[in-house]
């Protein structure tokens, strides 16, 4: 067990600062803006079971060892996610915002923050059920490329695949999700006309540039994790990436409300959080 | 001599809606401390628990959400699906990461947080529960000197999780659900009281 009393000693902070400098100046890894109290439980776990005797010693390996560096940064992205989450999210999807989609002659969507994918997938069968999976391209990002790299397989284990059937239901879907898949040796993997239409690719929502004009951004319990001044520099990116009228989609306990950009979206959906880009709005 | 407490984080399961109910009832309309608290629900379940604890509750009932800044005369729920951690800032911070103790949110995860945002200044209460989760938050609380409150596990609904913390710490009390509220109140109280004396 981490000794808490040692924890309560400031230089544990100072430390934790200098260790999330170093990550940023040698890798140009930017968590200086998440939430403290989500790193420094990972930092301690990460070095409760490590033989790394103070943080001030991680930093040291962090500099010299790149693939300390990966374990660490596993360590801080979550990247938890299933298909369908929230099913509701996507049934309001299904009626209130593909039905606008569908009128444009082509849709770019922007998944910011898909971790292993399954999100996005869901996205893709989402929108063969309404027919528009064949004008559609997504862009899927994360700043971890081992995440991506099994997003780019569409592979994964049978574990969940109960509670994502359940999931599909509950957001509307009307087949079966086998339908979607082929299941071999206890994985399952998406049929390749998703994969067709979704670009995979590496992007860090805190230190690299906007996209391109798209429909509709959906970011996922991504923003939890920032702070508020963080949080704003990311939804501004996301306003000069959407289009006028364009859908944003956040998680269920985030909210671009309190945003110097707050103003410039208008609800679609209170409850489920999905937002419109206003065709005009006061700066 | 006892610390200056700043808030009271609890944790329950099975059984915990009927108990924190019971407690949060019995509360003093202007106690002192905020109340943090996490019941294990279902993922999906829509939090319907914390307008049923609202109406019973003369405190300001609310779900948790991130970078809200915690405060007295409240009492925060945590929502489902989501791990509540708190910052040394006094405010909320939401995760999604891994289950712990097959949970989330874990009782673990807010104590520990807890712990290194108030140190000792804390109050934890563990309810009726069938799972494992609170044992070692309730240990980390005791290590640091907060103070250690179960519910007696002879007089819980499920008696797994306090009797969990039982046996890894020699915890403070051992109260039953009446005592645990006027137990509260006195604490409360003597807060009030020695905030008048300082001015
Ligand atoms: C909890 S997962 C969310 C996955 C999915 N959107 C969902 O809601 O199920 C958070 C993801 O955000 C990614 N992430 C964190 N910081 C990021 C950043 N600065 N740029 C891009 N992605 C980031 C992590 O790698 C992780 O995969």
């Amino acid at each position: 067990m981490i000794n808490y009393q040692n924890v309560r000693n400031e230089n544990i902070n100072i430390e934790i600062k200098l260790l999330l400098e170093a990550i940023y100046l040698k890798y140009g890894h930017d968590f200086r803006n998440y939430s403290p109290a989500h790193l420094k439980r990972r930092i301690l776990h990460r070095l409760m079971l490590s033989d790394i005797k103070s943080i001030s010693e991680m930093q040291y390996k962090v500099l010299h060892d790149p693939e300390f560096m990966r374990e660490i940064l596993t360590d801080f992205s979550i990247n938890v996610t299933e298909m369908f989450r929230d099913p509701l999210f996507y049934k309001t999807m299904r009626r209130e915002v593909l039905p606008v989609l569908k009128t444009y002659p082509y849709i770019k969507i922007w998944h910011a923050g898909c971790s292993t994918g399954e999100e996005v997938y869901s996205m893709a069968i989402l929108l063969e059920e309404e027919g528009l999976l064949d004008k559609s391209l997504i862009y899927a990002t994360d700043y971890n490329e081992t995440v991506l790299k099994v997003a780019k397989k569409a592979e994964y284990t049978n574990e969940n695949l109960k509670a994502y059937q359940k999931n599909y239901e509950k957001s509307g879907g009307r087949r079966k999700l086998a339908d979607y898949y082929t299941e071999k040796n206890a994985m399952i993997k998406f049929d390749p006309r998703f994969r067709k239409r979704i670009v995979f690719s590496e992007h860090n929502l805190v230190t690299d540039k906007a996209f391109a004009e798209v429909h509709m951004i959906i970011c996922r319990n991504v923003l939890i994790y920032f702070n508020r001044e963080l949080q704003n520099r990311v939804i501004k990116l996301f306003h000069d990436s959407l289009m006028k009228g364009g859908v944003l989609g956040v998680g269920s306990k985030e909210s671009v409300d309190f945003s110097r950009y707050g103003k410039a979206f208008e609800y679609i959906n209170k409850n489920q959080k999905i937002y419109i880009k206003k065709y005009s709005h006061d700066e | 001599m006892m610390p200056d407490y700043e808030i009271v984080v609890v944790g329950a399961s099975a059984g915990g809606m009927h108990a924190l109910k019971e407690i949060l009832s019995n509360l003093d309309r202007d106690f002192a401390f905020p109340v943090v608290v996490v019941q294990h629900l279902a993922p999906d379940s829509e939090n319907y628990l914390v307008q049923y604890l609202d109406e019973y509750s003369s405190l300001s009932v609310k779900e948790a959400s991130e970078k809200q800044r915690i405060l007295p005369y409240h009492v925060y729920l945590a929502p489902p699906n989501y791990h509540l951690l708190i910052e040394e800032d006094k405010t909320f911070s939401l995760t999604v990461s891994e289950k712990v103790n097959f949970s989330r949110p874990s009782i673990d995860v807010l104590f520990e947080t807890a712990v290194l945002a108030y140190q000792n200044r804390i109050i934890g209460l563990l309810l009726t529960g069938a799972s494992q989760d609170g044992a070692k938050g309730m240990q980390m609380l005791h290590a640091t000197k907060g103070l250690t409150i179960v519910q007696d596990p002879d007089n819980a609904f499920v008696p797994v999780m306090p009797k969990a913390a039982i046996e890894l710490v020699p915890v403070d009390y051992k109260l039953t659900l009446e005592e645990i509220a006027p137990f509260l109140n006195t604490l409360s109280r003597a807060r009030t009281r020695r905030k008048k004396q300082k001015r």
